[in-house]
């Protein structure tokens, strides 16, 4: 196998070694489009890249930090309401454009969202824009020498399993994909991404696996307790963690500070069974039998009846909770929101 | 026996309800109530009083939920209906409760009778028989967790899956934990095996020298005649995906409960160990040995006292 650095001369002609300068017709096109505020303040402390900004948490995190410091986003989406001194870049990860962005130099920290997971996607997308896209995204952070990498993975890939220990360290293995095999493409971004800690020492790598993230985010677990009547497996009701959003917002600024890196489980305010947050939010949940609801779940999304995959269902009966205690100790992250105000946030609206 | 024959309270006393909503309706709360009362006033003993000295549960998160599940109300349900069974189904008799410490312990006991109710039988003594009672978890077998409505009150009761990291989380909060290191060979054992101790499991023994716990061995007589079993099937139970799959005559003939023997329940003094929880198996064997026959001679010593089995 060929070492990123290997990788990036390949696809690079000039090697990496030969960065060219700003003034490149090229470059030059791209930063044009950002203020000149933003590009002054930005040559101070160097600017702070930010994949899949258009997402919720991208705009969350973009929002904390643009008066901080300058940021750059790379999404295809459009970014309805940018503030004026963040520099957009609407393009894929994958193309050529990306490189010219860590070209142009003074890039300090790299966070990483821009993950696809969209049931509704085709296996071969998931896998050349997960992995694919973020392999180039670590060839260019090695290559133009940014000093770190954030990346937002999820305590998801644990995996839920009558097999758990209670509370998952950061060493349990990530055996999501056993049940749920859609979600590998995801284990790879967090593998290649652990690989690539060991790899570079040079480069701060902080991944961060938080629990369910509830709030505005479009997620599974969101989408489902915004559910009017959300189904539950009958004669299960595990025990689960949320965060709220925010508080991801506020652990990625933390790991962005600095000085941290590591692999580092996030959790919220702490464990609830669902039925009792079912009934904080005053959903009626609908108990269907375990046989019964894979046949009727899996009909309903093949007709989009529903927004819940039955891979999901695992979730609603089997453990899948994570241990904070290294975040807490080594990070220093204590999640600010409450049960209620966490729970809540999946109908706020701002 | 006196000291527990009680003026039971009318009302139930309040006991600590944990933050957030509750996890069963008012109605199942004022059943459990009534319940309680009900167990009260025909065991004569005041069994909330019982259940409030157990508490606070040693393992709240920070919004005072219990992590692993356990939910006190529904843990008085249960003991509201399962009392009947430990006071006048198996007329339960308890030596040496006394021996029970304060601080983290390790129970460790011989398993029998096909399903668990001898952890039941163990759970309900050291709540409802000490002067000094105390909530012990239980470490059930993963198979538990599969299981619809066993998968929600199993946790409910306080029972955790018995794995390392588990025992360990629990331990350090200064938990009782009940462990039977036969696991599913000893409580699938067939009439004929009756009291012969299956070998015991290594990780209990690791675990009390890591977390530097006592011991506490059980002897429980009067469960392994509550379901005679001829044979274990187990290649069919393999097929099925259960951990055991034991003939017992008595379900043919239409009797589901257990068979009213006389459960005699036997606490010994707390066992100390020292040594590396790393240590080879031959070493950790041996004192895992030392665990099994001084439970085996409990047992030995209780069926020699014993005069007949149901009363």
């Amino acid at each position: 196998m060929q070492t990123p650095d290997r990788r990036a001369q390949a696809h690079h002609p000039e090697g990496p070694g030969a960065e060219r300068p700003i003034d490149h017709p090229e470059s030059t096109a791209l930063v044009a489009s950002a203020t000149p505020e933003a590009v002054a303040n930005g040559a101070a402390l160097g600017a702070v890249v930010i994949t899949g900004i258009c997402g919720r948490m991208g705009q969350l995190l973009a929002r904390q930090l643009h008066r901080k410091l300058t940021v750059i986003g790379i999404d295809r989406r459009r970014f309805v309401g940018k503030p004026e001194d963040i520099v957009h870049y609407q393009i894929d990860v994958r193309r050529r454009k990306t490189q010219d962005i860590f070209r142009a130099g003074n890039i300090r920290a790299v966070v990483h969202l821009g993950v696809m997971h969209n049931l509704r996607e085709s296996d071969r997308t998931h896998h050349s824009w997960n992995v694919v896209g973020f392999q180039k995204l670590l060839e260019f952070i090695t290559t133009y020498k940014v000093p770190k990498l954030v990346v937002l993975s999820s305590a998801m890939l644990y995996g839920p399993s009558p097999d758990n220990a209670h509370f998952l360290t950061e060493d349990a293995p990530l055996l999501g994909a056993q049940e749920f095999f859609q979600i590998r493409d995801l284990i790879d971004v967090d593998m290649v991404a652990q690989s690539f800690f060991w790899k570079n020492p040079e480069v701060e790598t902080v991944i961060l696996r938080p629990c369910h993230i509830l709030g505005r985010v479009r997620n599974a677990a969101s989408n489902y307790l915004r559910m009017e009547r959300p189904i539950t497996v009958l004669g299960f009701d595990p025990m689960l963690q949320v965060i709220h959003e925010r508080d991801v917002v506020e652990a990625l600024m933390i790991a962005l500070e600095p000085g941290a890196r590591g692999i580092y489980n996030l959790r919220g305010p702490g464990e609830l069974s669902l039925s009792r947050m079912l009934n904080m939010l005053g959903r009626k949940p609908l108990p269907v039998p375990g046989p019964l609801i894979n046949s009727v779940l899996g009909r309903m999304w093949n007709y989009r009846a529903t927004r819940f995959p039955k891979e999901e269902l695992d979730h609603l009966r089997y453990i899948c909770l994570v241990d904070d205690s290294r975040a807490r100790k080594e990070l220093g992250f204590i999640p600010k929101y409450g049960i209620e105000d966490t729970l809540h946030a999946v109908s706020s609206q701002w | 026996m006196e000291d527990r024959r009680r003026i039971p309270r009318t009302v139930p006393g309040p006991l600590a309800t944990p933050a957030g909503a509750p996890v069963s309706s008012g109605f199942l709360k004022a059943l459990t109530d009534k319940l309680i009362a009900v167990a009260s006033q025909i065991t004569h003993e005041d069994i909330d009083e019982q259940v409030e000295k157990t508490l606070p549960v040693r393992t709240l998160n920070e919004m005072g939920v219990d992590p692993f599940g356990l939910d006190i109300d529904t843990t008085r349900l249960s003991i509201a209906l399962l009392v009947y069974l430990h006071r006048y189904w198996f007329r339960t008799e308890v030596h040496g409760i006394e021996n029970m410490p304060d601080g983290r312990a390790l129970i460790v006991g011989n398993h029998s009778g096909q399903i668990p109710l001898d952890g039941v039988v163990i759970a309900l003594s050291m709540v409802l028989d000490s002067d000094r009672p105390r909530f012990p978890r239980a470490m059930v077998e993963r198979f538990v967790s599969t299981l619809p409505f066993f998968s929600v009150w199993f946790p409910r009761m306080g029972q955790v899956l018995g794995t390392p990291e588990n025992a360990r989380h629990l331990l350090e909060k200064e938990e009782a934990l009940i462990v039977f290191p036969e696991g599913v060979k000893g409580i699938s054992k067939s009439f004929r095996d009756r009291y012969k101790l299956a070998p015991f499991g290594q990780g209990f023994m690791r675990l009390a020298l890591e977390s530097k716990v006592p011991i506490v061995p059980v002897a429980v007589i009067g469960a392994e005649e509550q379901y005679p079993s001829v044979a274990d099937l187990k290649p069919l139970a393999k097929l099925l995906g259960l951990p055991s799959l034991p003939i017992v005559p008595q379900l043919f003939m239409g009797m589901f409960l257990p068979l009213p023997t006389k459960y005699r329940i036997y606490f010994g003094e707390p066992l100390h160990f020292t040594g590396d929880p790393d240590d080879e198996d031959s070493v950790i064997e041996e004192k895992v040995w030392v665990v099994q026959q001084t439970i085996q001679s409990m047992v030995n010593r209780g069926l020699k006292e014993r005069r007949a089995i149901f009363w």
